[in-house]
């Protein structure tokens, strides 16, 4: 059985639904990316999963559970820790604290500490004492990734980690996946852009308009299938 | 669709609210002549609804559409007050003159504690407002001609010669003491009157709707060219001059005035707020029914003093957690009737099956 | 008149003020919520306290011990029953509704102890001075100043060192992400509010103490506790106590002027503070 499942998972923002029965899954040790244009969806399937937004109880299941209603807490309790769209780091906290923050709700033993996530992110180290919103783009989504590691997650969910950051940067931060992925968390990435998200995943998903249009292994997916499934058939 | 015939207009009365505005003038009418048929203590009662009416009209003007959640309404109702005790003792003027008098004081004071207030964002301009009517108050106490702290009484032949008193008098017959009643009861009506018309009209107008679009979304108005702080500030002054009539007039009845009394946070703004919340924020009816229910609490609950103001509070909390629209508001979602409608509606097209 | 002798006792009853507004102070900058119940609050704990001290007659300071927890409480079931409904963009709600439980504490109170005006029997110390150089201090608003300061560098601490400070930054900042982080932000204004009411039982001791009360005394100091708040810069509880100071310096001066500008002066430097400096003398960076 998968670790982590959506059945038919519907949303709404009021009166407005934006997914529309989106069938997924990650297997233990798996990383699967989600791609898609804006309003594809993705993000309110990440905002759905981590409990930010609310559905029905069985339309996702985590390690057997009925996640669907739980409130953001209580799932990342469970051990499905999130970086947010935007990095969203504390202001009126330090890059430390904002690390710290990232384990209130669920303090486990394992492999990520301070320690270890200054040792995949030397740089943090040095500004510890800066406030969070005082570093660059590329360290602040830094800090968002260690934040999200601080609880040692069983689930990692990655929302747009590449937006509005130059291609080196973004290279940079993938970098540090491969040793994400040793130390046990299965990862659900989600990226407007395509080549980096076929670079590090096992299988990838690609939404429009609130579905499931593509799911497959990167390598078995032929680049005219994607882009019909990112743009729509007739683009 | 229904093809080339399809059109649209806006609408801004509805058929209720057309049988209402004649029923209203009917009232008005029934009202102006009820001296003829209303014992004195209930022309009181009246008197008491009317102005407490009219200020509870003003507040809702101002937090209810103008987002200006003011606490420290008494420094206008006071000031107002006192300025016609300054006029009438001081250099003679009739009280019914000194009464507009007493509205132009507190509409100047309100533009100083504008500049004051306005600095502060949200609640702290509530904060701001209520120290602003404390200064007041302790101003005044040191206005030693005018009795300082303990205060001072209108001498009765003041309001025995005032304007219209000859008229109710040979008119009616009246007695003077009641004919101060009279004359004071038809100011209130003609006040209450002109206030809901001034707000009515106010608010379906074009300033009406840019004043809903501050409330709504600062930033939004801003950008289509509303100009946010002149409109607020407007009403602000005008809610001002209203209190301070208002208050004025309320002290010609009392015709006795110290500052404790005429600058009370809980008979000027705390009573006013409760009305306006428990009949419904943002609505001109709201106030009616909140002034209603207010007088009805009271007359109920006479014999029990601080009792009241406790349940008052009590009803104040529940409408505010689990009806945020108020009585009025309620009924009004629940029925669709508007008596006084601002709000325009878009009617013709599809929508007319 | 001696100038010395008049700042200093303005600058202890600025002690005063700041623990009327420090609870004030920490809720209004964890979750913006503005309670103008807060100076009834501060009376209710003192008659609290006054029940404790004349029922079981027990030392003042150890009566304050047991109200503390029990002000907690009320907090806690204040923020977790009524203030966590009203809290959203419209600042409305909780205005209104603190403004109402205002009238309903006081009126309460009228009707279970009358307006009769009390005061907490604090034995010598209601008498007691020290000398400091050429002038005579109360013990008593010694104790209170030194009870500010206390306050004050625990709340500090609080927040700047521990999990629970750093949750109420994160929420104060932005609570969806705090949910991420495993922050229940209702839970944590639930606590915030009942520190803040210990923080209460605390200035209710020496409100009760140093002075007479009775039920209609809430709102005066729910004025001087915001003039200190705002005067001090939001969010800041050092800005808070400095606020304090400046409003009682100008109560003090004035008073020694002609004993009825006292609190006229207060006001007015309120004004001008915000005139010349509209986001307070310390206002923080963030916000």
């Amino acid at each position: 059985m998968a670790l982590l499942q959506t059945n038919g998972l519907t949303a709404f923002y009021r009166d407005f639904q934006a997914l529309f029965g989106v069938d997924l899954w990650l297997d233990a040790g798996e990383t699967v990316a989600i791609v898609g244009a804006n309003g594809a969806g993705k993000s309110t399937l990440m905002r759905s999963v981590s409990g930010v937004l609310r559905n029905k109880p069985e339309q996702i299941v985590f390690d057997g559970r009925p996640i669907g209603a739980l409130a953001a807490p209580e799932v990342m309790a469970l051990g499905i820790a999130m970086v947010p769209e935007g990095r969203k780091l504390f202001p009126s906290l330090t890059v430390e604290e904002n690390l710290l923050i990232g384990r209130y709700g669920r303090s486990t033993n394992g492999p990520w500490s301070l320690e270890t996530i200054y040792q995949l992110f030397p740089v943090l180290k040095e500004r510890r004492n800066n406030p969070g919103t005082a570093l660059s783009g590329g360290q602040q989504q830094m800090v968002s990734i260690g934040r999200a590691l601080m609880s040692n997650p069983h689930v990692l969910l990655c929302d747009e980690l590449s937006l509005g950051l130059a291609p080196v940067i973004i290279k940079d931060i993938y970098a540090a996946f491969p040793a994400i992925r040793e130390s046990g968390a299965s990862i659900v990435i989600v990226e407007q852009d395509i080549g980096q998200a076929m670079k590090v995943a096992d299988r990838l998903y690609c939404m429009m308009e609130g579905r499931v249009t593509l799911s497959g292994r990167p390598m078995e997916l032929k680049r005219e299938a994607i882009h019909a499934a990112y743009f729509g058939a007739d683009s | 669709m229904h093809g080339p015939a399809t059109t649209w207009r806006v609408e801004t009365r509805t058929k209720t609210s057309t049988i209402f505005m004649a029923f209203g003038a009917l009232a008005v009418i029934a009202g102006l002549l009820a001296p003829l048929y209303v014992p004195r203590a209930a022309l009181q009662d009246l008197f008491f609804i009317l102005t407490m009416l009219v200020l509870a009209q003003s507040w809702n003007l101002l937090a209810g559409y103008a987002g200006l959640v003011s606490v420290g309404q008494q420094a206008f109702v006071g000031l107002g007050a006192y300025v016609m005790f300054a006029g009438v003792l001081l250099f003679k003027l009739d009280p019914l003159v000194a009464i507009l008098l007493g509205g132009f004081a507190a509409a100047l004071l309100a533009i100083p504690a504008g500049i004051f207030a306005f600095r502060l964002q949200g609640a702290y301009f509530a904060i701001g407002t209520w120290v602003v009517a404390e200064i007041v108050r302790l101003v005044v106490a040191q206005w030693k001609t005018l009795g300082g702290g303990t205060g001072t009484s209108l001498p009765g032949p003041a309001t025995r010669s005032m304007l219209g008193i000859d008229l109710a008098k040979n008119l009616f017959g009246f007695r003077p003491a009641q004919a101060v009643d009279v004359i004071c009861y038809w100011v209130a009506l003609l006040l209450a009157v002109a206030t809901i018309l001034l707000v009515y009209r106010l608010l379906r107008s074009r300033q009406g709707l840019a004043l809903a679009s501050v409330r709504d979304n600062h930033e939004a108005a801003r950008a289509i060219g509303v100009d946010a702080r002149r409109l607020r500030a407007i009403v602000y002054v005008a809610s001002a001059f209203m209190t301070g009539i208002v208050g004025a007039l309320i002290y010609v009845q009392k015709a006795r005035i110290s500052p404790d009394a005429a600058f009370s946070l809980t008979d000027w703004t705390a009573y006013v707020i409760f009305i306006v919340v428990i009949g419904g924020i943002g609505t001109i009816e709201g106030p009616i029914v909140g002034v209603l229910i207010f007088f009805g609490l009271q007359k109920l609950l006479a014999d029990f003093g601080s009792i009241y103001l406790l349940v008052l509070g009590l009803i104040g909390i529940v409408v505010m957690l689990f009806a945020q629209e108020g009585l009025w508001g309620l009924f009004a979602s629940r029925t669709g009737i508007q008596l006084l409608p601002v709000r325009r509606l878009l009617r013709g097209g599809s929508l007319k099956n | 008149m001696n100038w010395v002798d008049t700042v200093l006792q303005g600058i202890l009853l600025g002690g005063l003020y700041a623990l009327f507004a420090a609870g004030l102070s920490l809720v209004f900058g964890i979750m913006r919520l503005v309670n103008l119940a807060h100076g009834d609050l501060i009376v209710l704990a003192a008659y609290l306290i006054f029940v404790l001290v004349g029922t079981l007659g027990l030392n003042p300071f150890v009566a304050m011990a047991i109200a503390m927890p029990i002000m907690f409480a009320i907090g806690w079931l204040l923020q977790t029953y009524v203030f966590n409904r009203t809290l959203g963009p419209d600042i409305l709600p909780p205005l209104l509704v603190t403004f109402g439980l205002s009238v309903v504490l006081q009126n309460g109170l009228l009707q279970a102890y009358s307006a009769d005006s009390r005061r907490i029997p604090s034995g010598y110390l209601e008498t007691a001075s020290v000398r400091l150089g050429s002038l005579h201090v109360g013990v008593m608003p010694l104790l209170t100043f030194a009870s500010a300061l206390a306050v004050i560098v625990i709340l500090n601490r609080l927040l700047y060192a521990t999990e629970l400070g750093r949750a109420f930054r994160a929420t104060s900042d932005d609570a969806v992400t705090a949910g991420l982080m495993g922050i229940r932000p209702q839970r944590t204004f639930a606590i915030a509010t009942g520190i803040a009411m210990a923080v209460v039982a605390i200035a209710a001791l020496y409100l009760g103490t140093r002075s007479n009360f009775d039920p209609t005394i809430g709102p005066a100091r729910l004025i001087y506790a915001f003039e200190s708040v705002i005067m001090g810069g939001l969010g800041s509880l050092w800005g808070t106590l400095a606020g304090g100071i400046v409003l009682g310096v100008a109560q003090t001066i004035g008073g020694a002027v002609n004993p009825e500008w006292q609190i006229l002066a207060g006001h007015i430097a309120f004004v001008l503070v915000l005139l010349f400096r509209p986001r307070g003398l310390f206002p923080r960076a963030v916000d």
